[in-house]
């Protein structure tokens, strides 16, 4: 683990024990049987709020704590484990960095008090079709001024069903877009993992530019988000682990039968190599680093690999229960598979690696 | 050969002249939708299609449902030869099953084996016709892997059997009529203490309790067996040599689930016809490098499974009974099929990432479930890990350290 300071380890016990105790994975079940159309909890998210989670990117002058990625990585880390819904990645962390990065004083202003404060939740829009590509959107902007209009599809948006603003990817930037903006529709999608996922229509659509900023808004989400998957790769280990260490077969606990032993040390073994990358991307983009487009890659696709493996391993070793909707493995197995995806599959960070190496 | 020739001729012309038009081309994914239960027959059999009802009745009266088994027993009475030429005629014709059931793949062929006289023509010809499903009694809360530690008891009550205890997992035991089922006749003992029963799933103190799969259908439930009274002719093979029929039948079971029993459902899709529709191609070629590079591995190993398939059966043509090779073949078969649905989502993007409602085809909802449901392929059936073991003990020969 990196060197943490006293504030940062203060936070992640503080965050381990708010997750345990308000936001079991019991708790996101109960959301998706009551079929909550936001995919996430209102309460909760206030209370997210009450305790700084909202704003720790943002600087105190706009009402955070500025204390930045490796910090906000430790909260994401712990929902991360209980797959405890929130807009904190689209919201604290997407729309935050865009704000941050290329808002105006005017728009700081607006936007991110109340970002801190947990009224707004935000998406970020980005993809066009079923798949991630950054480099070849689509979506038509019309300059009129300082404004321009949108014109055009984004797929697959995070929290895109509530979010009061939109952060959205064109060709030249990213631009604000409020919730309320006339020609905006939204279509709520019953995703895997019951989050609050929708397709958006943007029919001449006033926004507001941020400029060219997609590439580290993109970065850092991603690192941001490869914490999140850390946290739950390392809860479906550690109850699977658990498993191995109660479950009696042939007269003996089914973690003293080798075949599994040496996948739970390799599990293991991908966990630490995972915390390592994530850790220092997320610490790269505190440090304006040269490389931290690279380590976000690194990030990205690391976490992938080891959060499909754990949940495929976890739905295995558990045998038949395991393939219960009653068991956490398909809830675990349902939201990897989504955040894989997200901001670029493993496949998409692989190549993005090697480019940026420059072969 | 030139009678197998002859055999191919009748053939055809009979599926030509009795195969309803409805079901023409239909192939054989449009029936076997997991939660459409119709094609597996049964008391409570719900038709949806009237034509798959006439169709089975039409099967089953020729006995081509179980196209091997003696007429005697209401099978077809053909040679292995003919009965591969029948499948390949029906899926020229693209003719959907007629019959998928746990009492042909796995029942009937141990009860061939095992059972009296008197137990063949009363179960065989209701197995053949669809008249009566089957369900399977094996695994108990603690006795998975470790089926021998069973603990559903049955008492001699002079008689009758008296059972009780309680099977999980048990596949469509709620739409079932009988149930083949794994018992304890002596606690003594362990493997040497079982013993296989056939019994009425309407006998008062049968209960059954759906339990709900992460794909979200309820293919399997809790069984729950209070005194319920057997009677005793309905006992196979040897009282306490149960362990040697339900081994026999896990061969049966492994090498149906390898033959093609995974592999149905997730939308119908083809993968590499996915891949370029959602992927996009460039110059001929996928758009995406990294998974061109995987499905091609992918699509190796299947038709390297799908060659080693052929070889076995060329190879066991004149043995009897299952190649003990089908136990690695059902561990391939599910790494297969997992690595499909995995390749196939990840090929559909966000499109493969829905669980029902708008913005998804169906098609895209079932590949999204499909691959949920692939998950227990080295689970069902018994797991990938005790294949494993089973072929590095039996067939290598590398006997436990311990
Ligand atoms: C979709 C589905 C349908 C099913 N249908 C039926 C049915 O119709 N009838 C029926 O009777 N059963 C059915 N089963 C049950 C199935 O046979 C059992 O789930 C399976 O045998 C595993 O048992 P278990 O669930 O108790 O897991 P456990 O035996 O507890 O296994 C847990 C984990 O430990 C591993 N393990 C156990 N022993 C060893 C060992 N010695 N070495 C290495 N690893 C080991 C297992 O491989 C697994 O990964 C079905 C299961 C599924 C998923």
């Amino acid at each position: 683990m990196a060197v943490f300071s006293e504030e940062q380890t203060m936070l992640r016990d503080a965050a381990k024990a708010w997750v345990a105790e308000k936001s079991p994975v019991a708790a996101f079940r109960k959301l998706r049987d009551a079929g909550n159309p936001d995919g996430f909890d209102r309460g909760v998210w206030r209370e997210m709020a009450e305790m700084g989670w909202t704003g720790i990117l943002i600087p105190e002058a706009y009402g955070g704590t500025g204390l930045g990625h490796l910090t906000l990585g430790i909260v994401l880390e712990e929902t991360g484990r209980n797959l405890t819904a929130s807009p904190l990645v689209s919201t604290a962390l997407a729309a935050a960095s865009a704000i941050l990065l290329g808002g105006s004083e005017a728009q700081k202003q607006t936007w991110l008090p109340r970002i801190a404060d947990g009224s707004v939740v935000a998406a970020f829009a980005v993809d066009e079709g079923p798949h991630h590509h950054p480099d070849v959107l689509e979506i038509r902007v019309d300059k009129r001024g300082s404004t321009a209009l949108l014109t055009g599809k984004k797929h697959f948006v995070a929290e895109g069903g509530s979010a009061d603003l939109i952060i959205v990817a064109a060709k030249d930037g990213l631009y604000l877009v409020e919730g309320e903006a006339k020609g905006l529709t939204r279509q709520r999608l019953h995703s895997l993992d019951s989050r609050g996922f929708a397709n958006l229509t943007f029919e001449a659509v006033e926004s507001e530019p941020l400029g060219d900023i997609a590439g580290p808004v993109l970065d850092r989400t991603r690192a941001g988000l490869a914490a999140e998957m850390l946290g739950m790769a390392t809860q479906a280990f550690e109850t699977t682990l658990d498993y191995l260490k109660t479950r009696t077969q042939f007269g003996q606990l089914i973690g003293t039968f080798q075949a599994l032993q040496h996948r739970a040390a390799k599990m293991y073994t991908d966990l630490e190599l995972t915390r390592s990358c994530v850790e220092a991307a997320l610490s790269a983009v505190d440090n304006n680093a040269n490389d931290a487009a690279q380590l976000a890659a690194l990030a990205k696709a690391k976490a992938g690999e080891t959060l499909h493996l754990v949940t495929n391993e976890m739905v295995q070793m558990h045998g038949g229960i395991g393939m219960t909707d009653a068991h956490d493995a398909g809830l675990y197995l349902k939201r990897a598979r989504v955040v894989e995806a997200l901001y670029g599959n493993a496949a998409f960070h692989r190549d993005r690696y090697a480019t940026l190496l420059g072969y | 050969m030139a009678d197998l020739e002859s055999f191919r001729a009748q053939a055809k012309a009979w599926i030509e002249a009795n195969l309803p038009a409805s079901l023409k081309g239909a192939g054989a994914r449009a029936l076997t939708d997991e939660g459409s239960a119709s094609i597996s027959g049964g008391r409570k059999v719900q038709w949806t299609n009237p034509d798959a009802k006439l169709w089975l009745e039409r099967m089953g009266a020729k006995g081509w449902t179980a196209p091997t088994w003696p007429t005697q027993y209401g099978g077809g009475g053909l040679s292995a030869a003919e009965a591969r030429v029948l499948d390949q005629e029906l899926a020229r014709a693209k003719a959907p099953p007629a019959l998928a059931s746990f009492g042909i793949w796995m029942l009937g062929p141990v009860l061939l084996e095992y059972a009296s006289e008197e137990q063949k023509l009363e179960h065989l010809p209701k197995i053949v016709r669809g008249e009566i499903r089957w369900c399977q009694g094996y695994s108990e809360p603690g006795a998975g892997s470790d089926l021998a530690g069973l603990r559903t008891q049955a008492v001699d009550k002079g008689d009758h059997w008296l059972v009780n205890g309680q099977k999980v997992w048990t596949s469509y035991a709620n739409y079932a009529d009988w149930i083949f089922c794994l018992v304890r006749t002596d606690n003594s003992k362990k493997h040497e203490g079982i013993s296989f029963l056939l019994f009425d799933m309407e006998s008062p103190g049968v209960e059954t309790r759906p339990i709900k799969l992460i794909s979200g259908n309820s293919p399997f439930c809790e069984t729950f067996f209070t005194d319920v009274k057997v009677p005793k002719k309905n006992l196979v093979g040897k009282l306490n040599g149960g362990w040697e029929i339900a081994k026999r039948l896990l061969q049966y079971e492994r090498q149906n689930i390898s033959s093609g029993g995974f592999g149905a459902g997730s939308g119908g899709y083809d993968l590499e016809h996915a891949a370029k529709d959602y992927v996009g191609v460039e110059n001929g070629k996928l758009k995406d490098t990294d998974l061109r590079a995987r499905i091609t591995a992918h699509k190796m190993e299947a038709q390297a499974f799908a060659l080693t398939v052929r070889r076995i059966a060329e190879e066991s043509k004149s043995a009897k009974g299952p190649s003990p090779a089908t136990s690695i073949v059902k561990y391939a078969a599910a790494k297969l099929n997992q690595d499909r649905t995995e390749l196939l989502i990840e090929a559909l993007g966000s499109q493969g990432l829905g669980w029902d409602g708008d913005g998804y085809t169906p098609q895209e909802i079932a590949a999204a479930r499909g691959f949920l449901r692939a998950k227990g392929n080295s689970i069902e059936g018994g797991t990938s890990e005790v294949n494993l073991n089973v072929v590095s003990k039996r067939v290598l020969g590398l006997l436990d350290h311990q």
